[in-house]
């Protein structure tokens, strides 16, 4: 699920959450502690209520971000500066050879090298947020991060077939823009100096990026489903000595479907989002 | 003076609307007793509901304190929080071990529908899978006989969400091992019986210590009380285990499923035991934690779960 969010700040700094009003809670896939959403089991003796937990974290959060480091300031404006620079590359790599070409068609080949290499990169804002630099949570971080290392590796990287899709340009679009609008939001309120056009476009673009971004990615997967059925790529069958199977297959398929509870959340989270730090809106948020 | 009433009055954290307001109280009442008054009046915020605090985005008071030992004037306001639709532990904890338990034994005897007709009610040809059977099964049992007869509750009640939550998890996985052990193209051990000997060793030592460990924690808190104190080994060797961690009845818990991991050789029960482990180690910290903030003469040899390590 390739995450057009930007209220997410992973790799975002200090400052970037600072205006952008109080870090976006994490994904509203459950409301006890953070990072619990992931594992189900019950929550046992002294699972304090998710409400505490979360505001002390919040409370954390601010504290933290005061005391950012002048080394991790350092490190996070270099690397909002990289990834900027790099997603700019990428943007005018991709305009000029549609200019050049006037077709799409061998456009993800010529980018492919420097669309791996940042995307990829973003690896690291998990570890900016696992050594606490960056006020999300950890798993939130590691769900973006990890729809669009998935959606480039083991959709667009190893399905060739379906590279020259149209698919593939709408959603490489998205993410473009989406990255060099964060990249550089975030970079500004580092440096404490926000243009109110970036903070302006990183929570409006989103509106329209989102959507298709997500159409992109969907109609991408879809087109490469006869084609993993057919070759029964990245797939284990029975017997085998660790008695597991595996079927990638039927895996996009509940990747696809989990789009439907998961976009119209993190849509809707974002838009509420824009309303407080845009309009000011104080929004009474729902209880635990 | 200290038998002068108090007047209490209830105010939403959120909107600071007031909700209730109570006359004559007692000073000596119990924050439990003032959520039974408030209930009167707001029947759809059963006791278990409620968290009644001081302060708005303060700790949630405790059912067993006093009202005259907090600092309020004569007038007590307290700001309450809708903690949402509650279930009981006990409630939760059944249904959770119910399932696994009944649906593995679906797996087992190869209900239709599940692997091809000519299959149906058929029996696996490997001693192990019926040991695995066994096992498995053994180690619900034990888990629900506990939670009715062992285990002493901190809490009563938890989020209703949890049980949609925490069945999944449970039930998804069971059907998920179960699917693969009970497959006719199930694969035994690669190192045969020495592996599945040696595999049941460890489970059986496991779930030994960790009922050991659960009666320990029982005989530590007496029959409805909340009490905490620091627990220490006993007679029971399998005891021995708090001298070097905090939560041993976790330890052995991860113990057993390696155990079986091990029996089965199936790759879906190593996830089960390394979410279950990841899980039960941000419980044991948190466990530490809370000790080592409780008791100042908390021993400092012991980690969280993991001797030495973790």
């Amino acid at each position: 699920m390739g995450r057009l969010t930007e209220a997410a700040a992973a790799g975002g700094g200090a400052s970037a959450a600072r205006s952008a009003g109080p870090p976006p809670a994490p994904l509203p896939l459950s409301s006890t502690s953070p990072g619990c959403a992931a594992a189900m089991a019950s929550s046992e003796e002294d699972g304090t209520n998710g409400g505490a937990s979360e505001a002390s974290e919040e409370r954390e959060a601010v504290g933290k971000r005061r005391r950012l480091g002048l080394l991790a300031t350092i490190w996070l404006t270099f690397y909002n500066i990289a990834m900027t620079a790099g997603w700019l590359v990428l943007a005018i790599a991709m305009v000029r050879f549609y200019m050049e070409k006037g077709t799409h068609k061998g456009l993800y080949k010529s980018i492919q090298k420097t669309l791996k290499f940042f995307q990829t990169f973003a690896l690291l804002e998990i570890v900016h947020c696992l050594i606490g630099i960056v006020p999300t949570s950890v798993l939130v971080a590691g769900v973006q991060v990890s729809s669009r290392i998935f959606m480039v590796w083991l959709v667009t990287h190893s399905i060739k077939p379906i590279q020259n899709e149209e698919s593939v340009v709408l959603f490489l679009v998205a993410w473009t823009v989406t990255e060099i609008t964060r990249y550089s939001f975030y970079t500004f309120s580092l440096l404490d100096h926000l243009p109110y056009f970036i903070k302006w476009a990183r929570y409006n673009f989103f509106i329209i990026l989102y959507p298709v971004g997500v159409a992109g990615e969907l109609l991408t997967i879809y087109a490469a489903l006869p084609y993993v059925k057919k070759t029964g790529m990245f797939s284990i069958r029975l017997p085998n000595k660790y008695n597991v199977s595996f079927d990638y297959y039927y895996f996009l398929l509940i990747t696809m479907a989990s789009y439907i509870p998961l976009f119209p959340q993190l849509y809707f989270h974002m838009l509420r989002q824009r309303r407080k730090v845009l309009h000011g809106e104080v929004i009474v948020e729902k209880d635990d | 003076a200290p038998c002068q009433p108090l007047k209490v009055e209830i105010l939403d954290a959120k909107t600071r609307e007031k909700l209730c307001f109570l006359d004559k109280v007692e000073p000596q009442a119990t924050i439990a007793e003032i959520k039974n008054l408030f209930t009167k009046t707001h029947p759809q915020w059963y006791p278990a509901r409620q968290s009644l605090r001081l302060d708005p985005k303060g700790k949630s008071l405790k059912d067993e304190d006093v009202l005259q030992k907090l600092p309020v004037g004569t007038t007590a306001t307290l700001y309450f929080r809708d903690l949402g639709a509650q279930i009981s532990w006990v409630t939760v904890f059944l249904t959770e071990y119910a399932g696994p338990l009944f649906i593995y034994l679906l797996f087992y005897f190869r209900v239709p529908f599940i692997y091809g007709h000519k299959y149906d009610f058929t029996s696996s040809r490997h001693t192990v899978v019926h040991l695995a059977c066994i096992c498995h099964s053994f180690h619900y049992i034990k888990r629900l006989l506990e939670t009715l007869f062992v285990h002493r509750f901190s809490h009563g009640t938890m989020p209703l969400r949890n049980i949609f939550k925490n069945c999944t998890y449970y039930w998804g996985f069971a059907a998920w091992m179960a699917y693969y052990i009970n497959h006719p193209l199930y694969t035994p051990p690669t190192y045969g019986a020495q592996q599945v000997k040696l595999a049941l060793a460890i489970f059986v030592i496991c779930q030994l210590g960790n009922f050991s460990i659960h009666m320990a924690l029982r005989d530590l808190r007496p029959a409805g009380s909340k009490t905490r104190k620091i627990p220490y080994p006993t007679k029971n060797p399998f005891t021995w285990l708090f001298l070097l961690v905090s939560c041993p009845n976790y330890t052995y818990e991860v113990g057993s499923w390696i155990g079986f991991a091990i029996m089965t050789q199936c790759l879906p029960v190593a996830l089960f035991s390394l979410v279950g482990f990841t899980q039960m180690t941000i419980w044991a910290k948190g466990k530490h934690r809370s000790y080592l903030k409780e008791f100042r003469d908390y021993p400092p040899l012991r980690m969280p779960i993991i001797p030495f390590l973790l």
